[in-house]
């Protein structure tokens, strides 16, 4: 990698972009932020219970992060509580000095998809959306958020999508990458198609506690393992989709793969082509090659954007991915973080870097 | 090339940094064991404020499953991506050929030598009392 | 099928499982007592991961009338021109939970191995297939088998109990770098859990398709824990593991590595660096579009130049262009990946196989 010193001046670098965010992390100064949109017997449950999901250690990641609340050590707000638990500081800090004219909220804790519970799962995920409207979308318009949902009961969630389209505030459904199965079976199909009928692509971002380790190989030892794993997981997602027939079967569904890069797509699909030419047999409901459904439906944001020693490598996967499916996102306030000034090193046109920067995902998202 | 006064000494504790702006430029001093060293701040990765990252000590190992610890106080980890800079050559750890943090010299100046001149005073009027920090830029 | 020249190696050649009757006179007393008297003479244990009747699992041609060894020499071996080919049969045996069996029939695999493939066809080198369900008996089947110089690596699953890397496995590697054994991984699973980190797939095609992501999986673990660290001499060989994926593997482990690396300060290179070094990838199957120009692509997007070994995968059908060795291959690396990087990889192939055989008497 060859990486010299910045020489651009703080002021010749702002930001020109009016940009769309993909990734933007909302964070709870505590727990107790949800209680007022939570009745009183899950305020009460969560109080004395707590959330019961399928890992080790409770309260925290089963692998120790490498920096405080998993963030940038410039991200926590002068006013007190956790990196992106501050409107106004979100404000000056990231959207106002980023130019950044749309954000897409992820929320990430407490989630109600890890949840074993399916009542407080969708008491959580409930109060999360109303939290995310209320608190976000509202004061600040250029937030948009993503519908929490209790995906492992399905008729929960699709109610849960129904209210959330009526009440407003959001741009998609999210959906974790690591649910109790693979997210294209057929026990999830009815949020898939909740999702379409309301016009939401599905956000898929990196995450979720569902009881089985994070690789094929095992659990991993270390958080750098970790870490990457949530590449190869993001794979499995898009042929768990590809074969299993979901995008034949619901052709205008869309899907968002969030925080686990893009690099990696072009050789999936050569991979499942193959793979497809031999064993097409056994499913049926799969008529046409994986990479076309791959190249209709499948969405990447950006973040942590790979970097080959060469960029010109990654030009050339942009290429072959097609530039009108990659979408620009930061991952604020995380450690691993994404600048829209720095993070392409590659050359882009600029149409493609209209596109990547917004254009993609002002129109998947149907954003003004 | 003009020389700006930008800190006393004093102010500038072991282990500490203060941000300075010279010429438009932010620039962290560092107080490494009494040694002074300034730093562009920006990360020559993606641009992140280096002086908000940890100073950290050198981490080595001769075997997995042991750690040796060296030289504390002396690297500085960026505060988005970690990446571990050697404070006093700016240089990236694992890429120091190719990704370094750029340098700027600094030097320790009497208050009496510097009310002769020519120096810029930044922000504060010098006494010839104090030592003061210079940097040439 | 052709080759570019006469007297290549194939790196990856699979032989069908023997019958556990056919195992039977490799068993001691005890075991095969056990295996007539609990009708398990009867039962093949056939790996899941190693269905012989998926479409993917035998080529058109590779059904021949006569016996096994007669149908790889004149399809494989004779038209290839090969100089060797590195076997291996993956037996069920290492899919077992009952430690004393899995290692009584691994030394029975291997024995039968050498007796009925190994003593029969000169051009043949074979794989020690470790009952890594123990560690200690791993190490016991290494130093058994490890004086026959035609065993040239050690063979396990992308998918076992652990992740490779940790050090729960070290003291098998280090056997196996004491005799001058590669590592090989080879694709499959033991489905000791869910084989993707989504949880378990439906259909085959997936399990296939997700293979890829578990050699991802099994280099991370073996850079992260020092693996190539603490065993100086170890090179590992991926068996059937595709080599596309590799490329955003190396850009994503080489940043990552830059802020975590404090974590695990054994890694003292780039990621990238060392799998260069270290590890060594079959050629097929070559999951790479029809278009050669992209291949030659990712080739240089790799940096495969020393990595690549030539593999057939015989009997196994990944691909329906004709040549094993696909368009967009440089003819250099046709070369050094058929000649070259094997005799790089494998200490035990510099033998003549005349003394090969010798050694294992």
């Amino acid at each position: 990698m060859s990486t010299n010193t910045l020489e651009r001046s703080a002021v010749a670098a702002k930001p020109k972009l009016s940009l769309v965010d993909c990734d933007i992390h909302p964070n709870l100064k505590s727990e107790a932020e949800l209680f007022p949109f939570m009745e009183r017997r899950w305020v009460e449950h969560a109080q004395q219970f707590g959330p019961n999901n399928h890992q080790g250690l409770a309260y925290t990641l089963q692998h120790p992060r490498f920096q405080p609340a998993v963030s940038r050590a410039d991200a926590w707000p002068p006013g007190g509580g956790p990196p992106g638990s501050d409107l106004d500081f979100l404000r000056s800090h990231h959207l106002d000095a980023h130019g950044i004219a749309h954000g897409l909220l992820m929320l990430l804790r407490p989630t109600g998809c890890d949840e074993r519970n399916l009542d407080f799962a969708a008491a959580l995920c409930a109060a999360a959306n109303d939290w995310q409207r209320e608190c976000w979308v509202k004061p600040e318009p250029r937030l948009h958020g993503g519908i929490m949902i209790p995906q492992e009961d399905p008729a929960a969630a699709v109610k849960e999508i129904e209210r959330c389209a009526r009440t407003g505030g959001f741009a998609q459904v999210n959906f974790p990458p690591r649910a109790l199965e693979p997210p294209g079976r057929r026990r999830y199909w009815s949020i898939y198609e909740a999702a379409v009928h309301h016009g939401f692509p599905v956000g898929l971002h990196v995450g979720g506690v569902p009881g089985h380790p994070t690789t094929g190989a095992g659990m991993p030892t270390y958080y750098l393992q970790e870490h990457h794993s949530n590449m190869p997981g993001m794979q499995a997602v898009v042929s768990s989709f590809v074969f299993e027939g979901v995008f034949e079967r619901l052709p205008e569904l869309r899907i968002v793969l969030i925080e686990g890069g893009f690099a990696w797509s072009p050789a999936l699909c050569w991979r499942m082509d193959r793979a497809w030419r031999l064993m097409r047999a056994e499913v049926p409901q799969v008529p046409r090659p994986p990479s076309e459904y791959v190249r209709d439906h499948v969405y990447y944001t950006t973040q942590p954007i790979e970097e080959p020693d060469d960029p010109a490598h990654l030009g050339e996967i942009i290429d072959w991915i097609g530039h009108e499916r990659i979408m620009f996102s930061t991952d604020y306030p995380h450690w691993d973080f994404d600048d829209p000034r720095y993070a392409f090193r590659t050359k882009l046109t600029e149409a493609q870097r209209a596109a990547i920067f917004g254009g993609n995902a002002r129109a998947l998202y149907r954003l003004p | 090339m003009s020389r700006h006064i930008v800190a006393t000494v004093d102010e500038i504790a072991p282990g500490s940094s203060k941000l300075v702006t010279v010429k438009g430029r932010e620039i962290a001093v560092f107080n490494v064991k009494g040694e002074f060293f300034a730093l562009f701040n920006r990360c020559p990765h993606e641009g992140a404020p280096l002086c908000k990252g940890q100073v950290v000590s050198l981490v080595e190992s001769d075997e997995p499953g042991t750690y040796r610890m060296s030289r504390q106080g002396e690297l500085l980890r960026c505060p988005w991506h970690g990446w571990e800079f050697d404070i006093r050559t700016g240089q990236s750890y694992c890429d120091p050929a190719n990704t370094w943090v750029r340098k700027f010299a600094v030097a320790v100046e009497p208050g009496e030598r510097l009310a002769k001149g020519p120096y810029v005073a930044e922000t504060f009027p010098v006494s010839v009392e104090q030592d003061y920090l210079v940097i040439e830029m | 099928m052709r080759l570019p020249l006469a007297g290549g190696i194939d790196c990856d050649v699979h032989i069908a499982p023997p019958s556990m009757r056919a195992l039977l006179p490799h068993l001691d007393a005890y075991w095969r007592e056990q295996m007539v008297n609990r009708g398990l003479d009867r039962v093949d244990f056939t790996l899941a991961s190693a269905r012989p009747r998926l479409p993917i699992a035998a080529r058109p041609d590779s059904r021949g009338n006569g016996g096994e060894l007669d149908t790889l020499r004149a399809r494989l071996l004779d038209p290839l021109q090969l100089r060797t080919a590195i076997c291996h049969a993956l037996h069920g045996a290492i899919a077992l939970h009952t430690e004393d069996m899995a290692a009584a029939l691994c030394r029975a695999v291997n024995d039968w191995v050498a007796a009925e493939w190994l003593d029969r066809e000169p051009r043949l080198r074979g794989s020690i297939l470790l009952p890594l369900q123990n560690v200690e008996l791993a190490v016991a089947e290494i130093e058994r088998r490890a004086a026959d110089q035609r065993f040239v690596q050690v063979l396990a699953l992308a998918m076992v109990d652990q992740p490779l890397g940790r050090r729960h496995y070290w003291p098998v590697w280090a056997a196996a770098e004491r005799h001058g054994l590669p590592l090989a991984i080879h694709a499959g699973s033991l489905f000791r859990h869910a084989p993707s980190a989504t949880g378990w797939p439906s259909f085959h095609v997936e399990d296939h398709v997700l293979q890829a992501q578990a050699f991802d999986a099994q280099l991370a673990s073996l850079i992260a824990e020092g693996a190539f660290q603490k065993f100086a001499a170890l090179k590992v060989v991926l068996l059937e593991s595709g080599l596309t994926w590799l490329p955003t593997f190396i850009w994503r482990m080489n940043k990552i590595w830059r802020g975590l690396r404090a974590e695990v300060p054994w890694v003292k290179q780039p990621p990238g660096d060392i799998i260069r070094d270290r590890v060594r990838v079959t050629l097929q199957p070559v999951d790479a579009p029809d278009d050669p120009q992209v291949l030659a692509r990712t080739l240089d997007h790799i940096g495969a130049e020393r990595m690549l070994l030539f593999s057939s995968d015989w009997p196994h059908w990944h691909d329906d262009r004709p040549d094993p060795i696909p368009d967009g291959v440089p003819d250099a690396l046709a070369r050094r990946m058929l000649l070259d990087n094997p005799a790089e990889t494998y200490p035990r192939l510099s033998l003549p196989a005349a003394r090969a055989t010798e050694a294992a008497r």
